[in-house]
């Protein structure tokens, strides 16, 4: 019975969709995979969503109320940092990889860069605690959050009384970033056939070629296969190593998480470090500008001894037109998502 | 169709679960069934009991005192002489040794019978370690969390020493995947003289455990504290050495009251 309950839910209706009542997010969309964080684990509840997305926006969550999630996370940037190489936290420090976008959280099966975070649940336990970041312990945003004027009443309404805990914080959090879904692109209209759903013949042809040159690696329609690759940037791993700094494995060196390409034309600057500034400098270096290494990925290793994909000039202004597909504006402007008043 | 219809479907299936239930309790009196086994851990450094900041010395004769030992225990397991086992369900014990009433705990619903064999592990299981967040002995807050790479940290010991350059040594165990796994588990024997464990409805045996810290320097990778003052901050080879180390006998069962 709960199979044909979660089936059903698995077929998006307009009405819900847009029915001001619905959490965001609470639908899975017709063209995603299965979610690794399935609506059943933490049923989205309004109460519960509005306490988290008063947490992700509130500064208290770092250590001198200068920082919060949504500092570095926004929502006009997909919640991605755009225009940032590194995001500032407090006290001004930089951290050491560039922010990555916030969206569709609930199909991934690790978190950040590297994959260091096993679930999307204690994804906030890493910048809290981070001193470039948010410089917070848990113990101690708890003590802030029970001494707090409202917070301590809205999470006795959802958990009952007692002090918060971490598991309440944590969960409620999760009801939150969890909601952020990304599935309203025109590429999402046109592959499901809804009103909306016009793509170019440029753009057509752009996703031809993405579908024959990108999407082994930017897979699904979440546009990423969740692994880990080195990409070409470089061909030592001094300062950063990626995946490796997680496994303790030296043939993960220099590997880091296929990001997802939502949204991917509002979330510049690109790569770990965000070393590429434009899409067109990501497209180069595809074409011509992947290095040699140990762990360069196999599929940028060609037939004939080149490295990177092959793109003429035609693919790449069409691959360009095809990412731009990808904007989903109902997301950026879902005021459900934005800080509260 | 939304999925927050699904939770009061729920609600209503265990609500009559539930109350099912209820009405059976009310009309027949509550009978116990099963039995209990109440565990005691007392920390030592070899034949002294554990205090923070008293002297000691490791076998090979480097001077330090301890300022923090904690552990996570897990998935106890307890087997009769034909070979059937019990195993405890949502088993996880966090053990501090600043928090004394944390060093008693109590294994309750165990079917009665005369157990000869008791497993437990080191540490949280895989499935658990990626499991979200978590309540009681497993809730992140518990000072046993690595907070940058998801997973529990098994065991902790942090301590001084004249012979670490730095004055301090801070050793953190966790890890549950290869190549740095360093999940033990770890069958303890019954003590000599004692042929099983009695447990039934009326007597809830006793066990006195003892954990030796002088084992995590001495075993197959004996430690000295001149060289090692740190293990990484997450699963790492020091950490696996430790363990392999603490797991070769740091606990033991020091004697067992059958409850008589």
């Amino acid at each position: 019975m709960l199979a044909g309950l979660l089936m059903a839910g698995c077929h998006p209706d307009a009405d819900v969709l847009t029915s001001p009542e619905a959490v965001p997010g609470s639908v899975v969309p017709a063209n995603f995979p299965p979610p690794a964080y399935g609506p059943e684990q933490n049923p989205p509840d309004r109460a519960s969503f509005e306490l988290g997305r008063s947490l992700f926006y509130d500064p208290l969550l770092s250590r001198d109320s200068t920082v919060s999630c949504g500092t570095c996370h926004r929502q006009a940037d997909a919640f991605a940092d755009a225009g940032r190489r590194l995001s500032v936290g407090v006290q001004g420090r930089l951290g050491a990889r560039n922010a990555p976008p916030l969206q569709n959280l609930r199909w991934r099966r690790t978190l950040m860069w590297d994959g260091a975070v096993s679930h999307i649940e204690v994804l906030p336990l890493a910048p809290l605690s981070n001193a470039q970041e948010m410089g917070e312990t848990l113990p101690h945003v708890l003590a802030k959050l029970n001494r707090h004027p409202s917070y301590p009443a809205r999470f006795a309404r959802l958990y009952g009384p007692g002090p918060i805990t971490s598991y309440q914080l944590l969960r409620t959090l999760a009801q939150f970033t969890a909601a952020l879904t990304s599935a309203d692109s025109r590429y999402d209209h046109y592959v499901r056939h809804e009103a909306g759903g016009t793509l170019s013949s440029a753009e057509l042809r752009g996703l031809t070629t993405f579908r024959a040159q990108c999407a082994s690696c930017h897979a699904t329609d979440l546009f990423t296969d969740e692994t880990y690759r080195n990409n070409g940037l470089d061909g030592r791993f001094p300062q950063d190593s990626g995946r490796a700094h997680i496994t303790g494995r030296a043939a993960e060196r220099g590997l880091f998480k296929v990001p997802s390409l939502r949204n991917v034309a509002l979330t510049a600057p690109y790569m770990h470090d965000g070393r590429l500034q434009t899409l067109a400098e990501v497209l180069d270096h595809y074409d011509h500008g992947v290095v040699a290494s140990a762990t360069l990925d196999p599929l940028l290793r060609r037939p004939d001894g080149h490295l990177g994909l092959a793109l003429d000039a035609r693919q790449r202004t069409d691959l360009l037109a095809f990412l731009q597909t990808l904007t989903d504006d109902s997301f950026l402007h879902n005021p459900q998502l934005a800080p509260p008043r | 169709m939304l999925f927050r219809t699904l939770p009061a479907a729920l609600a209503t299936l265990l609500l009559g679960a539930i109350s099912l239930t209820a009405c059976d309790d009310d009309d027949q009196p509550a009978t116990v069934t099963t039995g209990k086994l109440n565990f005691e851990l007392e920390n030592v450094v070899g034949a002294q009991s554990l205090a923070f900041g008293t002297p000691y010395a490791t076998l090979a004769g480097d001077p330090f005192s301890v300022t923090k030992f904690s552990y996570i225990l897990s998935n106890f397991k307890l087997t009769k002489a034909d070979g059937s086992v019990w195993a405890e369900p949502e088993s996880y014990h966090l053990i501090k040794q600043s928090d004394a009433g944390s060093r008693n705990f109590t294994i309750a619903d165990i079917p009665p019978g005369d157990y000869t064999g008791l497993t437990f592990t080191i540490g949280v299981d895989a499935a658990r370690n990626t499991a979200g967040a978590q309540t009681g002995a497993l809730a992140q807050d518990n000072d046993m969390y690595w907070d940058w790479n998801s997973g529990y940290i098994f065991l902790k010991l942090e301590g001084t020493s004249t012979q670490s350059r730095t004055g301090v040594f801070t050793y953190h165990v966790g890890g549950f995947k290869d190549p740095y796994n360093s999940l033990r588990t770890v069958a303890l024997p019954l003590p000599a003289g004692v042929t099983a464990l009695q447990v039934s409805t009326t007597k809830t045996p006793e066990l006195h455990l003892k954990a030796d810290v002088q084992r995590l320097f001495a075993g197959r990778y004996p430690v000295r504290l001149a060289q090692m003052i740190t293990t990484g901050h997450g699963a790492d080879s020091s950490a696996v050495k430790l363990a392999i180390n603490y797991a070769a006998g740091m606990f033991r069962i020091d004697h067992v009251h059958n409850g008589d």
